[in-house]
């Protein structure tokens, strides 16, 4: 229990936040450059994984490969995939630069499956009589798509996206081995000083910042969920055994990705 | 090609204690997730507790539980044990919501209709409910046993030694194939170890694979049975 007081004791300390620090304090700063890392990825991974995935969520054609690859990338090692990268970016670039454009890159591929499969589930989950009904009332395929589908299945989008951001800041943490910043630093800068409160705190650090983070998708999952859906879906919960979790329970929690 | 040529052996070795590694967290996450997973099905809040708990602590980022762990469970800091209680960990968030969905996913006419040919509730639970769970359980623990395998690499940077070593020392050395040599080993574990749980899915439960099989052998077997309406 005293390494834990002293590592809380560590986070509190208002001189750990002062600025002008130097690595791996102050903590604030690390805080705002493992949100910023998040802020950089999630955007190129969704532009690249969203369209992909409404595409075959729409057409229904390629799921094979959605299932397929969602379940080789998580047999990749993230700790490989990282080495590899900063080491191929390092042919070309200097040694920072090619930690963080070397993390970027991998924290990008680690971040896509699950856009994808939130984006292709989320899809896949809206009533194909809602969508016979849009193509019936005249809608073209575009605005089944925007209109009727994506709103739809926007929860599942954003389960998709909040499991991606929790990879990314899992990963970010590891990534500051070769050189990344963020709170994984302090980490580091503890096993290199062999001072375990700092490894605790930093470690406390990172999951209060995944557990808040992912607070906050939980809600966004709640606010973007269409209305007439949740409350016939609080009906169904009555009965317990109704309650088996098709496409949401694969990407409706974070719990389908690894780290 | 050379350097994994002539480093075979170390791979090998590497590979043998990557295995020794992911193989306690796999089966003891799926013998954990079982009794958790009846539990979520006998009671709302049981469920909506171990829901949110398996979530919460997949939510927790790897590195910062692997350095946690060892004041939570009085080990060493670079323990072993730490790195397999922490995946043993992962494996049972993720394995006991698909426990919970695969007993779940049990017909419930089914088990009236066992309860009511006599089965008590614990025969009917060994005989009837898990048989009749095994494919969503073994969905699931496909899914844990390939990351489990995935993530038994990051447990190098708390000393452990196992195919992640390849990674660090690649990167030290500069040598990128080695780098690429590690993670090619850890896919291929990831794929031996998945063939190896759906041979034994298929061992176990025969009666799953021939469903297809048996389904269009009934339809050309479909020879009208004579009806002996004389005798």
């Amino acid at each position: 229990m005293n390494f834990v007081l002293e590592a809380l004791a560590y986070i509190l300390d208002p001189a750990n936040w002062a600025p002008g620090l130097r690595s791996p304090l102050p903590i604030g700063d690390r805080i705002a450059e493992h949100l910023f890392y998040t802020a950089v990825t999630i955007p190129i991974a969704a532009i690249i994984a969203l369209p992909l995935g409404f595409y075959i969520g729409h057409t229904g054609r390629g799921r094979q490969f959605v299932i397929g690859f969602t379940g080789a990338m998580r047999a990749l090692p993230t700790l490989g995939l990282l080495y590899f990268l900063t080491m191929i970016v390092g042919y070309q670039l200097d040694l920072l630069q090619s930690a963080f454009v070397g993390s970027i890159i991998a924290l990008v591929i680690l971040a896509i499956p699950s856009i994808l499969a939130g984006a292709y589930s989320g899809l896949e989950s809206v009533d194909r009589q809602t969508i016979d009904a849009a193509r019936a009332n005249g809608m073209t395929e575009m605005q089944i798509l925007v209109q009727v589908e994506i709103p739809l299945a926007l929860p599942l989008i954003v389960g998709g996206i909040r499991s991606a951001v929790l990879q990314v800041i899992a990963t970010a943490t590891i990534a500051s081995f070769l050189g990344l910043g963020g709170l994984g630093r302090i980490i580091t800068a503890g096993i290199a000083l062999n001072d375990f409160t700092v490894i605790l705190a930093g470690a406390f650090l990172v999951t209060v910042l995944a557990l808040v983070v992912d607070g906050v998708f939980a809600l966004l999952q709640r606010l973007t969920a269409t209305r007439g859906l949740a409350t016939r879906r609080r009906d169904d919960r009555k009965n317990l055994r109704t309650l088996s979790s098709g496409p949401a329970a694969a990407v409706g929690s974070p719990t389908t990705q690894g780290k | 090609m050379s350097w994994t040529l002539s480093n075979l052996d170390l791979i090998l070795e590497l590979s043998v204690e990557h295995v020794r590694l992911a193989l306690l967290p796999i089966v003891l996450s799926f013998v954990l997730s079982i009794p958790l997973g009846w539990l979520a099905n006998r009671n709302r809040t049981l469920r909506a507790v171990i829901i949110t708990s398996g979530s919460l602590l997949y939510t927790i980022p790897s590195l910062p539980l692997f350095v946690i762990l060892p004041i939570v469970i009085g080990t060493r800091v670079l323990d072993d044990t730490n790195l397999i209680v922490a995946l043993t960990i992962y494996g049972v968030a993720v394995m006991m919501r698909s426990a919970a969905d695969a007993l779940s996913s049990v017909d419930e006419a089914t088990i009236d209709a066992a309860s009511a040919m006599g089965f008590s509730t614990f025969a009917r639970f060994w005989r009837v409910e898990l048989p009749l769970a095994g494919p969503v359980l073994l969905a699931g623990i496909r899914v844990v046993s390939v990351s489990t395998i995935a993530l038994v690499s990051v447990g190098v940077i708390i000393g452990s030694s196992n195919l992640g070593y390849l990674f660090q020392n690649g990167k030290q050395r500069g040598i990128l194939e080695e780098v690429g040599a590690g993670i090619v080993a850890s896919l291929l574990l990831a794929l031996l170890f998945d063939v190896i749980i759906v041979l034994i899915g298929r061992v176990l439960m025969p009666w799953n694979r021939s469903e297809d099989r048996s389904r269009s052998r009934a339809r050309s077997n479909m020879i009208p049975i004579k009806q002996d309406v004389g005798a």
